[in-house]
């Protein structure tokens, strides 16, 4: 009825022709602020894991819907990660990026004698670490990547595992890749020390008997006590922790995570927590590289 | 002739009449029947024969587990002596022993809550909640539950209370010690017991 009365409108109004094209624009610029919208929220929807999920890069991969750690953080504790003034973790970075420059040794070199800028050569090192190192034939951490640096070319002592300038310098390199997905390889030389990892995994342990599968699989998004269960995954660390007070290694939260069940720690660095952590990374590829990261 | 042996009707006789077949069938029934009672009245025998707390070798005090088509359980008390449910529920709560708050819900720990929240607030939420839970299980297979609970659900996230072995690196402050002591096990059990 109205489309009706349109029609004869427009067929006897003499500006019938102005109209129609008015229309015509009027439409056009619709389209146009819908489009913007559309991108806008499209961008703000980004599916990163902290807000939105993300799709793990293998399909083989348990888990359908990857949730970073500060998805599960609290409110507080996401607002301090996302400030990086307020985020405790920046100091770190910092202090790495010092560290990357300072000269050491009797060749008095220091990592950006070789490396040079580390925003250019280490863009990738966060993504893609732990890695098949065939002179040593096992897995390498960044961690361990950066004493073999210290070690083979610097011609230093090795930073002890947990201190202060070994988080320092690994922040400041992860963070280099920060926003990236973490990607790592598991195919090759890589794969059994994969399957290692997997194990480890799904490996009952401790007095209490459970595996991770147990918490971070079967039950995450559910409270255990006053904690909230994640997903748990490796792409925040090294990670400031408000219950450390201070930036700690991933090896760290496997060693808390092995006592909560009254199990044996491993060493920092041990082969099986590096395994571990090359499982756990694969596990988490697609998710942001988010160090440092902070967390409860 | 061998064939048609195997072939013919019940207990194998061959050409017998229909009264002789009713009768070796009867035999046979009575045979069985008292073969199931005499096996029940066995195994009763038995449970009724395991009293108080015996100690094993490797520490733990001696029980037994029955197995029934429907029902596993361990019917005596561990420790051979009743529980205290007052006991029992500060168990429940203490993160070090029987911390069973962490997982299972209750409402009257919630309610409990809002008066005491450092004692009894974050109920955890992975296991079932234990409102009534002793409409739900027999307190033999509350016992088992409590001891073992992978004895009934082999993937479950549920610590064995009480129990040495089959773990795999357990840290040294708890090598060869299970959770609970036995006469806790039947604190926390008195307690449950009053959850309809």
């Amino acid at each position: 009825m109205f489309l009706k009365m349109m029609k004869y409108r427009f067929a006897v109004s003499e500006f019938a022709r102005y109209d129609r094209a008015g229309m015509v624009l009027c439409l056009l610029g619709l389209l146009f602020v819908a489009f913007g919208c559309l991108l806008i929220s499209q961008d703000a929807a980004a599916a990163d894991g902290r807000t939105k999920s993300v799709s793990p890069l293998d399909e083989k991969n348990p888990l359908s819907n990857l949730w970073s750690g500060f998805y599960y953080a609290k409110k507080e504790t996401k607002a301090m990660q996302l400030d990086d003034f307020g985020n405790p973790g920046s100091f770190y970075v910092e202090e790495g990026a010092e560290l990357w420059k300072k000269k050491v040794g009797a060749q008095g070199k220091s990592c950006a004698s070789c490396h040079k800028d580390a925003s250019v050569s280490m863009k990738e090192a966060g993504v893609r670490y732990p890695v098949y190192f065939a002179p040593l034939d096992r897995m390498i951490n960044l961690e361990q990547r950066i004493n073999l640096c210290r070690q083979d070319f610097q011609k230093e002592k090795k930073f002890e595992y947990e201190t202060r300038e070994l988080l320092a310098l690994t922040a400041f390199v992860r963070a280099q890749s920060r926003g990236m997905p973490v990607r790592v390889k598991i195919t090759g030389p890589a794969k059994p020390y994969y399957e290692k990892g997997k194990a480890f995994y799904y490996q009952r342990r401790g007095q209490l008997d459970m595996s991770c599968a147990h918490c971070h699989e079967n039950n995450y998004g559910k409270s255990l006590r006053s904690n909230l269960l994640s997903q748990g995954h490796a792409n925040g660390f090294p990670t400031y922790r408000l219950k450390w007070q201070k930036l700690g290694s991933l090896h760290r939260r496997f060693r808390g995570c092995n006592k909560q069940v009254r199990a044996k720690p491993y060493a920092y660095g041990s082969e099986a927590y590096v395994n571990l952590e090359l499982y756990l990374n694969w596990r988490g590829s697609g998710l942001e590289v988010e160090t440092p990261a902070v967390r409860n | 002739m061998r064939f048609r042996f195997l072939k013919s009707g019940s207990c194998g006789c061959v050409k017998t009449l229909s009264w002789q077949r009713s009768l070796v069938n009867g035999a046979c029934f009575l045979v069985l029947v008292t073969f199931v009672i005499l096996a029940f009245i066995s195994t009763n025998a038995l449970i009724a024969a395991e009293t108080g707390s015996e100690t094993e070798e490797n520490g733990l005090v001696k029980f037994q587990i029955i197995n029934l088509i429907h029902s596993k359980s361990i019917q005596h008390s561990l420790s051979g002596k009743p529980g205290n449910p007052k006991r029992g529920e500060a168990l429940m709560v203490n993160r070090k022993k029987g911390n069973c708050i962490a997982c299972h819900g209750l409402d009257v720990f919630a309610e409990k809550a809002k008066t005491k929240p450092n004692i009894y607030a974050d109920m955890g939420e992975i296991g079932p909640s234990l409102n009534g839970i002793a409409g739900r299980y027999q307190e033999g297979e509350l016992r088992l539950l409590l001891v073992d609970a992978k004895q009934i659900f082999p993937d479950t996230i549920m610590p064995a209370f009480y129990r040495i072995e089959r773990f795999t690196r357990v840290d040294d402050p708890f090598l060869n010690k299970p959770i609970l002591k036995p006469q806790e096990i039947e604190d926390i059990l008195s307690f449950l017991m009053k959850q309809k």
